[in-house]
């Protein structure tokens, strides 16, 4: 019994990583600029199609037409040969193998430049307006974006291996010095889960540690006193929201081997990260870490067999049973603060 | 009142005029009520044209084989134009198209989004029903689309001609005068699975399913679990999934040490493309379980999904309803049509979908008439050849199409990207022919047909 329930365990460490990932983005933004940025989805996807588009260059091919073999249905067979092995041998074909975590160096300046446009082009014009009105626009980009998306990648997922090196499981049961294959997870849950890990301490590191880290959280919690200070705090959040969409991209890359992306990856993402936020606490960003990860585990255990035969279809609906319990006792959320969305 | 006299009183001459009137005015009308009916019909098409509503999920779960799908029609409906090199339309037997339209009348088509949801479906066929006067509505890629579908075809009179549905409900405890399936079913998997699964992994297997949450889902799990228990398999668990889920790793880890040797993926379409490479991920096939290597087993498979699911598929057995290598001459033809049109092998729905628009358009020529009552009538019981699965019969009973089916394994060593399944065993329509009373339903009349 020990296995399953570590098993489980593993995994909803796992999910929860990825909630909390893409939560953290969400109340980084809510908690500087006060915006609710429906819009988050949406960067996250872009992410995902910044790896796609990376691997679409490595992987592209010449096409010559032989005309000695046919097709099955009676055409001249064409012969691809893969660009990127022809031109950097040996090295094309790693960047191809590792193509997804290549991307994360192209998705980084691309999501700032875009997450920052957004920030400065629209977003900004909003600051004072009701929330509805902000969670309307944002929604209307997200939309937008998704079906720019869906013009030029079409409607379907599109899959995105992960490198050799990384395929299969592990046996952390064999680590641990019990029997093997007893316990087995796989590789890349692994890694995206210590790549959510490492991103998460960063951005708390740059908050905690850094002078810039240190004005905004003062701009959190009092703009107007540090704007009299002559800060431009401004230009601070704008910076902020460009390190969201940073956040959002790159968790949009590295989830694209766990799930093939498509258009509406996002969308699928959003609710869920919306609840993790509420129940985090709007604005807390060690809320939105420590719900993302217990809406996991809970998910991951409400999924047992056991659980399930005394609480049919429990696994559907704990993550939002959960969320209406917090927010009867707490409802401020886990972690939320006064005054923070309240009139 | 000379009448009178000779014994015609007023009483007979009255009586007289009106039988009179109503031997020559009503009486014809008895011989003629047929043909007002079949005047008189939903979306009859008056003009030089007749629509095809293409019913299709072209986003959502099973979106690949909606494009497939589409793609298959627009190509049947050029080719019963008179259009490109006439496909199928050369070999089908017996047939009475002319590669004309259908009567003589140009078919055009309208299109809807079902989405992969039944709601949308429905909404979908509705508006092509009562807007653009389809006569025919035909597509989906999922059951539960397709049952919705028929119960409202069979509301509004018009013909349902379903595409990839493989549930056993649909031509089982649901099904309907007015729709009709050329796809296998779910039980047909069984049959033809069970054996083949008994000869290559003995008789001593713990069978895990994992199972999308909706009636095909329900009838895959429950006609593959008959097969695999007649066989001396055991089942450990049978774990419902929402159809859509994307991420499995919850459902997956209790696996691992449940005692299982054979994971059983009852899932289609994207939700397959998802929890295969997801299983593979998770080691299973690289596991021992009660001395066994562990096996995964897709009861139902394409080859849009093998290409999707990539390397995962390989080495993995399932049933398909026709595959595009097979060398009848009906197979053959299909494949050099699509492929020349599209540059890539037909898929399995695509298949089904080419098929049910040249039979429907069969029935009516055949019929003489577009009056759906009489091109039941025309494919019911209807014995055809030479469309890629073998002499076919459109079974009166459950209009489910009788024919062989296919069982599949992945390809170990694909020479092209199209070359993902290989075709193991054909079943005969012999061994997967079963008495339609077990599954229950009743079709419903055909008459009088429904005005929309």
């Amino acid at each position: 019994m020990f296995e399953v329930i570590f098993l489980q365990f593993l995994n909803g460490l796992d999910k929860g990583a990825a909630y909390a990932l893409i939560a953290l983005g969400l109340t980084l933004v809510f908690g500087t600029l006060g915006v609710v940025n429906f819009a988050h989805g949406a960067l996250f996807m872009l992410g995902a199609f910044c790896a796609v588009t990376v691997r679409m260059v490595l992987t592209m091919e010449t096409v010559t037409i032989d005309p000695e073999k046919l097709s099955p249905w009676g055409t001249p067979l064409e012969v691809r040969e893969p660009l990127m092995q022809a031109w950097l041998g040996d090295f094309g074909a790693v960047l191809v193998n590792y193509s997804v975590p290549f991307s994360i160096l192209i998705t980084i300046p691309i999501m700032l430049v875009v997450g920052i446009a957004l920030e400065r082009g629209i977003i900004k014009h909003f600051y004072k307006r009701p929330h509805a009105e902000q969670i309307l626009v944002t929604f209307g980009l997200a939309i937008v974006a998704q079906e720019v998306i869906k013009s030029i990648f079409g409607p379907n997922p599109i899959p995105q291996p992960m490198p050799t090196d990384l395929r299969g499981a592990a046996d952390i049961g064999a680590w641990l010095g019990m029997q093997a294959n007893i316990i087995t997870y796989p590789i890349w849950r692994l890694v995206y889960f210590l790549f959510a890990a490492v991103v998460i301490g960063a951005v708390f590191a740059f908050l905690q540690f850094t002078t810039f880290g240190m004005v905004v959280r003062a701009g959190m919690a009092d703009r107007e006193t540090v704007g009299l200070l002559g800060i431009n705090i401004d230009r601070r959040f704008t910076i902020m929201f460009g390190l969201a969409a940073v956040v959002a991209g790159v968790a949009g890359v590295m989830y694209t081997p766990l799930l093939p992306p498509n258009y509406h990856i996002g969308m699928d993402f959003l609710v869920l990260s919306f609840v993790v936020v509420v129940v985090g606490g709007m604005g807390s960003l060690p809320g939105a870490v420590a719900a993302g990860f217990m809406l996991g585990i809970l998910q991951s255990f409400a999924s047992m067999n056991q659980v399930k035969a005394i609480f049919p279809g429990i696994d559907q609906i704990i993550i939002y049973l959960v969320a209406v319990v917090i927010l009867l006792v707490r409802p401020r959320g886990l972690m939320g603060r006064r005054g923070v969305m309240e009139a | 009142m000379t009448f009178l006299k000779r014994g015609l009183t007023r009483r007979r001459v009255l009586q007289t005029g009106m039988a009179g009137i109503i031997g020559t005015g009503v009486a014809p009308m008895v011989f003629t009520r047929g043909a007002w009916a079949q005047e008189n019909f939903c979306n009859n098409p008056t003009g030089d044209t007749v629509t095809f509503g293409l019913n299709l999920p072209l986003t959502g779960a099973y979106a690949e084989e909606g494009a497939d799908e589409q793609r298959a029609y627009e190509l049947a409906i050029a080719h019963l134009n008179g259009e490109g090199d006439g496909g199928l339309l050369n070999v089908l037997t017996p047939s009475a198209l002319k590669g004309n339209g259908i009567l003589g009348k140009k078919v055009g088509f309208v299109s809807s989004d079902s989405q992969t949801k039944s709601d949308v479906a429905r909404a979908g066929a509705t508006r092509m029903i009562e807007r653009d006067g389809a006569i025919m509505i035909t597509g989906g890629s999922s059951s539960g689309e397709a049952i919705a579908v028929q119960g409202l075809c069979q509301e509004k009179g018009i013909i349902f001609m379903a595409g990839l549905t493989h549930s056993n409900d649909t031509t089982g405890k649901d099904k309907r005068r007015y729709g009709f399936r050329h796809f296998f079913n779910a039980y047909q998997s069984g049959i033809a699975l069970g054996p083949v699964l008994g000869e290559q992994y003995g008789s001593q297997r713990r069978a895990y399913h994992l199972t999308a949450d909706y009636t095909w889902g329900w009838t895959q799990e429950e006609s593959i679990k008959a097969a695999t228990e007649a066989l001396g398999w055991e089942t450990v668990a049978t774990v419902r999934t929402p159809l859509g889920s994307t991420d499995y790793s919850q459902y997956l880890t209790p696996i691992l040490n449940s005692g299982a040797d054979v994971l059983i993926l009852n899932h289609y379409g994207l939700d397959m493309v998802n929890s295969l490479p997801q299983a593979v991920q998770f080691g299973l096939r690289d596991r021992e379980a009660n001395g066994k290597q562990f096996q995964i087993v897709t009861p139902l498979i394409s080859e849009l999904m093998a290409k999707g699911a990539g390397e995962s598929v390989r080495g993995i057995f399932g049933t398909s309803n026709w595959h595009w290598n097979l060398q009848d001459a009906g197979s053959i033809a299909f494949t050099k049509s699509f492929g020349a049109a599209y540059g890539s092998p037909p898929s399995q729905a695509a298949h089904t979908a080419y098929v049910q628009a040249l039979l429907y358009a069969d029935a009516v020529e055949r019929a003489g008439t577009f009056y759906p009552p009489e091109v039941i009538k025309a494919l019911e019981g209807h014995e055809f050849d030479g469309m890629g699965n073998g002499p076919t019969l459109y079974r009166a009973d459950d209009h489910q199409c009788m024919k062989s089916v296919l069982v599949v394994q992945g390809n170990e060593a694909p020479t092209s990207e199209f070359d993902v399944l290989n075709v193991v065993q054909e079943v005969g329509r012999d061994t997967t022919t079963y008495d339609p009373s077990i599954f229950g339903g009743e079709l419903g009349p055909a008459e009088p047909a429904p005005l929309c």
